[in-house]
């Protein structure tokens, strides 16, 4: 099923996602549009999308479309600091962590989604975490560093919204939640 | 009046919309400026955007509904820089952070997001930002560096200012910044390095990891390093993770490094290198060493190079694995694989046969004294004492045994840790932990300063780790002006008391605007080359650059 949905919306984050999960990190990086590296793609060039890096290429823009019908429609909601719970109408194909930016809950993406930092982590709902792609080792290595790590805890920036998942729950460590312990909820950036 | 000027790079600055369609989406552009103004209290219309008939020139308006107190308006001049100004009468309090790094962004980063009104003066010393992550981060981690683009959306911050080659303590001082600001935080993280204070540490051929760092990373003051890479030994003293990068940059193809940000001068070092082992030394045992799986694992899969791990260094850990914290337990594991087997596959078998480089992990072992070669022109060896360990967790301690033995290399790295220096005598130190003695963030017996990252809290830990320091100190400072613990002062404030300062010295203070001239400079240059950027070295042509 997810596997169709996936042929059926080839969404260009997930694409990025298993190119770079093919190669070792020391390895060169295949770029959105094919070229062995962004530095000779004239697209990447163009739009400078490599800016500072070659990893892979993606930065919630895709998020930030509405869902195009009802039959797209992936419901999640994210757990806050103090319980409060969000319910969030997505989309097939958003990443769970810029789906978050979108909508003003507090989880940070300093690497931008290319496994080199664990500070997207969440937990998932047990009811949901077997429908979710495996964690690649490199996933795993990165949620090593995370405080607070449960059985339950993933990087929210490999976790990609497909049908399968509709309902979906994910909870913020307490890492992540004491620093907005005065209430205030900070803006996406 | 307050006016302001800058250049946003338009993919961070507006989400990568504005910049790119050619076709107008007024609804995602109203987003995408919503979200960039942040704090602000702009109101956006669909009216207020529209394209100039030049295609890749967008120009676009927005007014706050109350007239007289904003006016913000944006227009492209060229395809990939916009021009923005903003006007505003609003007051608000003066925040100083000194230092550019991860810490000192993130700080700003929670206080702008924060605080609705408070402005924040970044100060760096080198014309360029981000600190460690330009200079520290190794060249073949790019992903590690795309904080880079949540640093930049900061500084894009109306109400944030860059300034650069200013260096608190010589050019303006402790005392001062806290006279024109109403919060100083301290976040100039720890720029010395940590010595055994053993004979021979001064040798030729003796370098820091962090110089051989800064050298490869283009750091100005180490660009005339030139290690002696012309021997077949290296020894890398300390196994924490800058241990590992400085021995996976002495093994990795040239082909690989090239086309990184590497500096061009390093690239052609390492091109000629003799250099084909490797050893990594600790003095306590596998289950103590301070390096994270990833680096681990990269130098399991570096092409060309072997890992030359004794079995019976992890003879019995197999058991004691199992009881584990799991970082350490898988950590463990793949030290243990990693020496048992001589490659799981057949492929893998072969590929570590051919390696012609090898790295190896020495455990239990503390330098005693760098030996020098007979013309004492450079050195030979080391002598390294044996020890054996008291206990045996993460706390065991490393005694010595009395036994010694030696060990040829032509080269060695100290890579034994960071440590803080203090800036001023104004500013409490603690010399012994390294750190600015504090209580979450507030300088212990000093209102009004502050302190994060690694000059807080010690130099270790992850991007994550800094993060969540970056953000609890901008928590204590925020809650500090909310609850009126900090009363800020009016009238000429912030970097408009500054800066006549620095002029009077001649100094040219850098802003976030010419370091995006320095930044396009470099990746134009890099360009050419087939790399990211070629980091310019000189501060002085930095300079240049910035006034160009």
């Amino acid at each position: 099923m997810a596997a169709a949905i996936r042929t059926k919306f080839p969404v260009l984050r997930r694409f990025s996602q298993v190119i770079f999960a093919s190669f070792s990190s020391v390895s060169s990086k295949k770029c959105l549009h094919g070229f062995l590296s962004p530095f000779t793609c004239p697209s990447c060039q163009q739009n400078r999308l490599f800016r500072t890096s070659n990893g892979p290429l993606r930065h919630g823009d895709y998020e930030y479309q509405d869902p195009k019908s009802e039959d797209e429609i992936v419901n999640i909601t994210y757990v806050q600091k103090d319980g409060e719970r969000i319910p969030i109408r997505g989309k097939v194909g958003d990443n769970v962590m810029y789906l978050a930016h979108r909508y003003d809950i507090p989880i940070e993406g300093a690497c931008e989604a290319s496994l080199a930092c664990c500070t997207c982590h969440v937990y998932v709902h047990d009811d949901y975490s077997d429908r979710i792609q495996e964690a690649t080792e490199e996933e795993e290595d990165m949620l090593d560093m995370a405080p607070f790590l449960k059985e339950s805890s993933r990087l929210s920036c490999q976790i990609t919204l497909s049908k399968d998942l509709d309902g979906i729950e994910v909870t913020l460590p307490q890492a992540t939640r004491n620093f907005y312990v005065d209430g205030h909820v900070p803006e996406p950036h | 009046m307050d006016v302001k000027t800058g250049y946003v790079a338009g993919r961070l600055a507006f989400r990568g919309v504005l910049c790119r369609i050619s076709g107008i989406s007024t609804a995602a552009h109203c987003h995408a400026v919503k979200k960039h103004s942040c704090e602000t209290v702009f109101k956006f219309s669909q009216r207020s955007l529209y394209q100039t008939s030049t295609p890749g020139q967008h120009r676009w308006f927005c007014h706050n509904s109350t007239p007289g107190q904003h006016r913000w308006f944006c227009h492209t001049a060229t395809p990939s820089q916009h021009r923005w100004f903003c006007h505003t009468s609003t007051p608000g309090p003066h925040v100083c952070i000194v230092g550019s790094g991860p810490a000192g962004f993130y700080t700003a980063q929670h206080i702008l997001k924060n605080h609705k009104t408070a402005r924040v003066d970044i100060y760096e010393k080198l014309p360029v930002p981000f600190g460690l992550v330009r200079f520290g981060v190794a060249p073949d981690h790019p992903e590690v560096k795309n904080v880079i683009n949540t640093f930049t959306n900061t500084a894009s911050n109306e109400r944030c200012s860059f300034l650069g080659n200013v260096t608190v303590g010589r050019d303006v001082t402790v005392a001062e910044l806290r006279q024109a600001y109403d919060a100083v935080i301290m976040s100039y993280g720890a720029d010395a390095d940590k010595e055994f204070g053993i004979p021979g540490e001064d040798l030729s051929g003796v370098y820091s990891a962090r110089a051989f760092v800064g050298w490869y990373n283009g750091l100005p003051q180490d660009k005339h390093l030139a290690p002696m890479l012309d021997t077949d030994t290296a020894v890398v003293l300390g196994q924490g993770n800058v241990a590992l990068d400085v021995a996976r940059i002495l093994l990795t193809p040239l082909s690989i490094l090239k086309i990184t940000d590497i500096t061009d001068h390093a690239a052609a070092a390492l091109e000629t290198s003799q250099v084909k082992t490797v050893y990594i030394v600790g003095r306590r045992g596998p289950l103590q060493t301070a390096f994270t799986i990833k680096e681990l694992r990269e130098m399991t899969k570096l092409p060309d190079c072997r890992p030359l791990l004794d079995p019976a260094d992890f003879a019995g850990l197999e058991d004691k694995v199992k009881s584990l914290q799991r970082p350490r337990k898988r950590l463990t594991e793949l030290l243990i694989k990693t020496a048992q087997t001589g490659g799981a596959t057949a492929q893998e078998a072969q590929r570590l046969a051919q390696a012609t480089k090898e790295w190896g992990l020495k455990f239990l072992r503390s330098p005693l004294e760098i030996l020098s070669s007979e013309d004492g022109s450079r050195v030979s060896g080391i002598r390294l004492g044996v020890n054996q360990l008291e206990g045996s967790d993460s706390s065991a301690r490393a005694v010595p045994t009395g036994e010694t033995e030696v060990l040829s290399c032509g080269l060695v790295l100290r890579s034994i840790g960071y440590k803080s220096e203090p800036i001023d005598d104004t500013v409490p130190f603690d010399s012994q932990k390294g750190v600015i003695p504090n209580e979450a963030g507030r300088v212990t017996g000093c209102k009004g300063l502050y302190c994060s990252g690694w000059v807080r809290r010690g130099p270790t830990g992850v991007i994550l780790t800094t993060m969540t320091d970056g953000f609890e100190t901008g928590k204590a400072v925020v809650d500090d002006l909310t609850t009126g613990i900090l009363q800020p002062v009016g009238g000429v404030r912030g970097q408009e008391w500054i800066q006549p300062l620095l002029q009077k010295k001649g100094i040219q203070a850098v802003t976030f605007e010419d370091w995006n001239k320095i930044d396009s400079e470099e990746m134009m240059r890099g360009e050419k080359v087939g790399k990211p950027r070629e980091k310019i070295l000189d501060v002085k042509e930095m300079l240049q650059v910035a006034q160009s």
